[in-house]
């Protein structure tokens, strides 16, 4: 049975795609931050200390939230050299808050220069909802 | 999906979509290409993004597309547009997230033959003294103050400090500065991301590579450039950093916004735009430019170091170990120039993504020593493979916006890359063909393997062919240096 929530990658000719599917955007959101992360093969450390982060996204229509959240995270892996893994993402009608917790990077073999709005839009389908990101890399 | 039966054949190396191809094209699509490399793009989805770029408003012409196209996000890469000036859009998306990515040659006096025996030691010091991989941070410590300051002067900056030499400057486009940047109009989180990247490699498709000038083909562009079949020659493949590619978030989501408060409709969200006489438009142009001086001192400063590993390396054992800037050259810009279009003179601003400037003979912005010969072009293929130098010319500036290709182009993607090459076999295979490689990633390695891209010297013989860019020099690798 296929799973509620996931993700894949697609062929793409130069950068990434991402296919990624789940029952609410929370959740797609959640998914989508795995799978950019499995796609630049980021690995915490074994042991490192776990740490969370707070922040506060204006949700002005799903593919802006989408693009700012992988964005925030991109950053946050970039400065302070974190992987997160633990979502707790509340949503209403104006705004996200989410808290993120992680571990520092043991190893990051691929970099993401940008999460970009190509073809991006979040579809209501039986699953739930649906995207396709590309990742210029 | 745009097929062959679309598009009207020109010439053996030119090909239209005509602007009634989709009722929202403004103007028609050109193609510089031949049938065997444009049945290799069909495949992907490079030209029904230029038809989607054809939809900005305020274009002029027609839009450009090269032999090194493919599929990217909104415009293709190997695009050209050109917008009206002042009341034409201007797209960040369209020049791409690595703004001012670009390239840079240098050449030496030094005979292959005299450095071959050092040539391990001189990869190893290449790599050492040249910061690069993954996010990566550089050995110059700037205040944000300073930071500023490079946005502004650009390679200037960098000759204040002693990086450069003034020969460097006047062989880089604009002098290695734009004129217009305002650090103000850059965000906080971009100069942080900035602050630590400057004189960086970075990784993906960037590189610092040695070559061997392995045949001339324009003996009077050679000689300016002075050219020597059979020296070595070096080339910088990186941009702005996380510098440019915050900027650039930071603008496509910003115009998200705008294009409903300038009624512009679009078939693709990432080709969001604002005129460029619009506060908005005016903004992202100043910030453009600040990454376009940091791309430029970047490659600056890594020359710098690139220079004192040849020292290290190559000092006592060659005559001498010096590299002379041949030229450098950005292939991810939106810039303003002035192009004859149907007969008139106009001012526009030419995006170029994955495309070069090509300025032909008589250019007054080129140095003196080359205003005869035309504007030095630099086209990197892939490991293994070889890079050439052109020269634009008059056919550049009459058909395609004074543009050429900028690469060899891929044609196979990441994942398939990954899933058939082996980093590991990779690198064994370079070596043995006479290739040191020194790679801080063999995934990463496997992923630019020469196979996932096009035959650049298809793509080479094709803007020759058409006209837009003349042969000066063949370069075949013998070291490579990637993150």
């Amino acid at each position: 049975m296929e799973a509620r929530s996931g993700y894949c990658e697609i062929e793409h000719t130069a950068d990434w795609e991402l296919h990624v599917w789940a029952a609410d955007m929370p959740a797609l959101l959640e998914q989508a931050a795995r799978g950019m992360y499995a796609l630049m093969r980021a690995h915490p450390a074994p042991g490192g200390e776990r740490q969370g982060r707070e922040f506060i996204l204006p949700f002005v229509d799903r593919e802006s939230l989408l693009v700012d959240f992988l964005s925030e995270l991109l950053f946050l892996t970039e400065e302070e050299n974190l992987l997160f893994d633990e979502y707790h993402l509340n949503l209403d009608a104006e705004r996200l808050h989410a808290r993120v917790v992680g571990a520092p990077l043991a190893s990051l073999a691929k970099e993401i220069k940008a999460v970009t709005f190509h073809r991006l839009a979040v579809c209501e389908t039986a699953r739930g909802l649906e995207v396709n990101v590309v990742f210029d890399v | 999906m745009v097929q062959l039966v679309n598009l009207k054949r020109i010439s053996d190396y030119e090909w239209e979509i005509p602007a009634s191809y989709r009722q929202d094209m403004r103007v028609p699509v050109r193609i510089f290409v031949s049938e065997k490399l444009l049945k290799e793009a069909l495949r992907d989805k490079s030209l029904e993004q230029a038809v989607n770029a054809a939809t900005l408003p305020g274009l002029v012409g027609h839009v450009v597309v090269m032999p090194d196209m493919h599929q990217g996000y909104g415009f293709p890469i190997g695009g050209v547009a050109a917008t009206r000036y002042p009341d034409g859009v201007i797209s960040p998306g369209s020049i791409g997230y690595d703004i001012n990515c670009g390239v840079r040659l240098l050449a030496s006096q030094i005979p292959y033959e005299e450095a071959a025996p050092y040539m391990d030691d001189l990869a190893s010091a290449l790599n050492r003294y040249c910061p690069s991989g993954v996010g990566k941070g550089g050995r110059l410590k700037l205040s944000e103050k300073e930071l500023d300051r490079l946005c502004v002067e650009g390679a200037r900056w960098a000759l204040s400090k002693g990086y450069a030499t003034p020969q460097d400057l006047r062989r880089t486009e604009e002098g290695g500065q734009l004129k217009g940047a305002d650090p103000g109009k850059v965000s906080a989180r971009a100069k942080k991301r900035g602050l630590p990247q400057i004189g960086t490699l970075g990784a993906g498709n960037h590189f610092i590579e040695v070559d061997i000038i392995e045949e001339i083909y324009h003996p009077q562009a050679a000689e300016a450039m002075w050219l020597r079949e059979g020296h070595l020659a070096l080339q910088i493949h990186c941009g702005s950093r996380g510098f440019g590619h915050q900027i650039c978030s930071d603008y496509v989501r910003q115009f998200q916004g705008a294009v409903k408060r300038y009624g512009i409709q679009l078939p693709d969200r990432e080709l969001v735009c604002a005129p460029m006489n619009s506060p908005e438009g005016e903004a992202y142009l100043a910030a453009m430019r600040c990454a376009a001086n940091y791309a430029f001192v970047n490659r600056q400063v890594l020359a710098h170091w690139a220079r004192q590993a040849f020292e290290e390396a190559l000092a006592g054992k060659v005559a001498n170990p010096f590299l002379h800037q041949v030229y450098d050259i950005a292939h991810n810009m939106g810039k303003i120039e002035t192009h004859e279009v149907e007969g008139r003179r106009m001012k526009v601003c030419v995006h170029r993504k994955g495309a070069t400037r090509a300025f032909g003979p008589g250019f007054e912005g080129l140095p003196e020593e080359y205003r005869a010969i035309g504007q030095p072009v630099l086209v990197p293929g892939s490991m293994g493979t070889a890079s050439w130098v052109l020269v634009g010319t008059e056919g550049s500036m009459a058909r395609s916006f004074g543009s050429t290709c900028h690469g060899a182009g891929r044609v196979m993607s990441r994942r398939k890359a990954k899933k058939q090459i082996w980093g590991e076999d990779l690198r064994a295979e370079l070596e043995a063909s006479g290739v040191r490689v020194r790679a801080g990633s063999l995934a990463g390695l496997a992923e630019e393997a020469p196979q996932a891209y096009k035959d650049v010297d298809a793509v080479v013989e094709t803007v020759a062919g058409a006209g837009i860019a003349r042969k000066v020099a063949r370069l075949r690798p013998v070291a490579v240096v990637k993150g």
